[in-house]
């Protein structure tokens, strides 16, 4: 650092603060700027909700990234302590609001896996279907966003919500509600499946590829996509494994790990599927993977609604009240639409869990944040975090 | 890496033998699970933990590289007294060889994406609840336990040692205690801040006290 370049920073601070921002104590950089700290958030529209990035600036590059979070915090874990094993499944809908169904998935199959229960063949069948339409409009309204976060303001995101739309009429027309499903039971679900619900759930999954093919004819080869998000938060392997970065985002780095294929949890090794997989890690790579993923996604629900037997729906032995499982623990998980979500319960015999922890994919991927904005421009860092896929919801619990 | 496994089971004795013998004291006892998850622990030893982890990720012949979820438990003495009154009624050992009096615990939840095992859960006991609440961190190990520890330090109150960045994470900075002890109490109400106005009451009230006016509780 010279004194030819320390001179307009001193200048500067004797005139005084030019605006209200906190410089840090480092020294001026190579281009006599100083650092700038800025707050992003948590009222900001790229943070997906009240999220806040604590960022240093030297320039327009990020030198450093602290998340801040714990806005929408209410103790979900605490307040499970307090209630019913059942009673925390409405709960479980407002963790990751965008796909209740598989909340109540893997809530269900922790305490099924806690108390040994069975589930009926069609209700697998039953939560399939929903988990999968579920991933469906999840990873098409990240998309979305995604591109709005990139300018394509409006007309993708429309497209995305008229296909949302759709898929939760269904949820509305079998549960009663768009978002907050309360759908699963333990050992099966809430109510059955009607022939005209599946012939619906049908012509959905066959009119979706039609429009996947439009959005991707919109979208997949843009340049101003491309140019945004080609190179930008690449991400490593080994970093991505040790981090416990789980979902798309593992599966961009290349990394072959699925739930639905790892722990083939329900009756998932029925289904002939395949996982995408990306090979740079990148923001493009996660867009791409979750367009092909969608379109694996319809191959199951194909496949699902093809072969979705009679039967319960719910087992008939197991119990809505005075429900106590045995003593001991157990931890179940999920490939929810944003990575691995598990429970963690610990029952001590009484019709509460003792311990009920929730594993949030969306909270652990944030891990890494830092590391893939260093050196990014402050406007990737956007796009970065909105290619983590968050939803405070889940985070903050 | 090929994946098209099914996550398999392993025999969590045989790993605890191997482990003692390449980290020696490392492991204190193995924590039957008695649910039918069958889910069975490895209580560590806090003082070698760190050299436990770094064997279990990378000598170990399951290579345990994932860290999936990271939480902390509370055990107060009466509770713990509660669960050995259960098991004695199962005519059952307490499953965990538990610090008289209380204590708090970390729980690791390990996978392996190489070998498609798992879980493996490791268990680390502090010494009591309130003055030997240190635990070394594994977040060196396995860079996942990162915000995962700070949320066990913030709601717990378990002080990791080593950890590169231990804040509250869910709770505001000047907030005290640690919200999901058992033995924590809620405040009345979280936002009262004392106002000139608290003062100006109690003085009306006392006066109205101190005369022939009926008594007014506040």
């Amino acid at each position: 650092m010279n004194s030819a370049q320390a001179t307009p920073s001193s200048d500067r601070a004797q005139a005084g603060p030019m605006f209200e921002s906190k410089t840090s104590d480092q020294a001026p950089s190579l281009d006599g700027t100083e650092r700038m700290e800025v707050s992003m958030g948590p009222h900001h529209p790229s943070t997906h909700g009240v999220f806040r990035m604590d960022v240093e600036l030297e320039g327009e590059t990020v030198v450093k990234l602290k998340p801040v979070f714990g806005y929408l915090h209410r103790n979900h874990e605490k307040i499970a302590e307090g209630t019913s094993y059942l009673g925390s499944m409405p709960y479980t809908d407002r963790l990751d609001y965008f796909n209740s169904m598989t909340n109540n998935w893997a809530y269900a199959l922790s305490v099924e896996k806690l108390a040994g229960i069975e589930v009926p063949e069609r209700a697998e069948y039953i939560r399939v279907i929903t988990a999968e339409l579920s991933r469906l409009q999840n990873h098409v309204c990240l998309i979305g966003f995604l591109v709005q976060d990139m300018g394509a303001l409006g007309t993708p995101l429309m497209y995305a919500f008229r296909e949302r739309e759709r898929i939760l009429d269904l949820f509305e027309s079998l549960t009663g509600a768009r978002m907050m499903c309360n759908y699963m039971r333990f050992g099966g679900c809430r109510c059955d499946v009607t022939p005209a619900w599946l012939r619906q759930a049908h012509q959905v999954t066959e009119a979706f590829p039609r429009f996947l093919d439009e959005f991707e004819a919109l979208l997949s080869e843009n340049e101003v996509l491309l140019s945004r998000s080609q190179g930008v938060g690449a991400l490593g392997q080994d970093l991505a494994i040790a981090a416990g970065v789980t979902g798309p985002m593992l599966r961009a780095t290349g990394v072959n790990y699925d739930l639905r294929k790892a722990d083939a949890y329900g009756i998932y090794n029925r289904f002939n599927f395949r996982v995408p997989l990306g090979s740079h890690g990148d923001v493009f790579d996660r867009y791409m993977i979750r367009i092909l993923e969608m379109r694996e996604s319809i191959a199951i629900l194909r496949q699902a609604i093809r072969d979705i037997p009679d039967g319960d729906y719910v087992h008939p032995k197991a119990k809505l009240r005075g429900f106590k499982p045995p003593m001991g623990e157990a931890y179940g998980r999920i490939e929810a639409p944003k990575g691995e979500l598990g429970f963690y319960l610990i029952s001590d015999g009484s019709p509460k869990p003792y311990r009920f922890k929730v594993r949030p994919p969306s909270f652990i991927n944030l891990t890494i944040l830092e590391d893939m904005c260093l050196g990014q421009t402050v406007a990737d860092a956007v796009i970065i975090l909105g290619s983590v896929d968050i939803v405070l919801g889940e985070v903050d619990r | 890496m090929d994946t098209e496994f099914i996550n398999g089971s392993f025999d969590i004795q045989k790993l605890a033998e191997e482990l003692e013998v390449a980290v020696a004291s490392s492991v204190l006892s193995i924590a039957r699970n008695q649910s039918p998850s069958s889910q069975h622990s490895l209580v560590l030893n806090p003082e070698h933990a760190i050299r436990a982890a770094q064997w279990l990720r990378d000598q170990s012949p399951e290579r345990w590289d994932f860290l999936s979820n990271v939480t902390a438990v509370d055990w107060p003495a009466e509770a713990v007294a509660q669960r050995q009154k259960e098991m004695a009624k199962l005519s059952q050992d307490d499953a965990y060889s538990s610090p008289e009096g209380g204590y708090l615990e970390a729980v690791y939840h390990l996978y392996s994406i190489t070998r498609g095992l798992g879980p493996l859960v490791l268990r680390l006991q502090t010494q009591d609840r309130n003055q030997q609440t240190t635990l070394p961190s594994l977040t060196p190990v396995w860079r996942s336990a990162e915000f995962q520890e700070r949320e066990a330090f913030d709601l717990y109150g378990i002080r990791f040692e080593g950890h590169p960045d231990l804040r509250r994470i869910m709770m505001w900075d000047g907030f005290e205690g640690h919200p999901m002890r058992k033995d924590y109490v809620e405040p009345d109400d979280y936002e009262y801040e004392p106002t000139p106005h608290d003062e100006v009451l109690k003085r009306s009230q006392d006066r109205m006290n101190q005369g022939d006016q009926p008594k007014v509780t506040s």
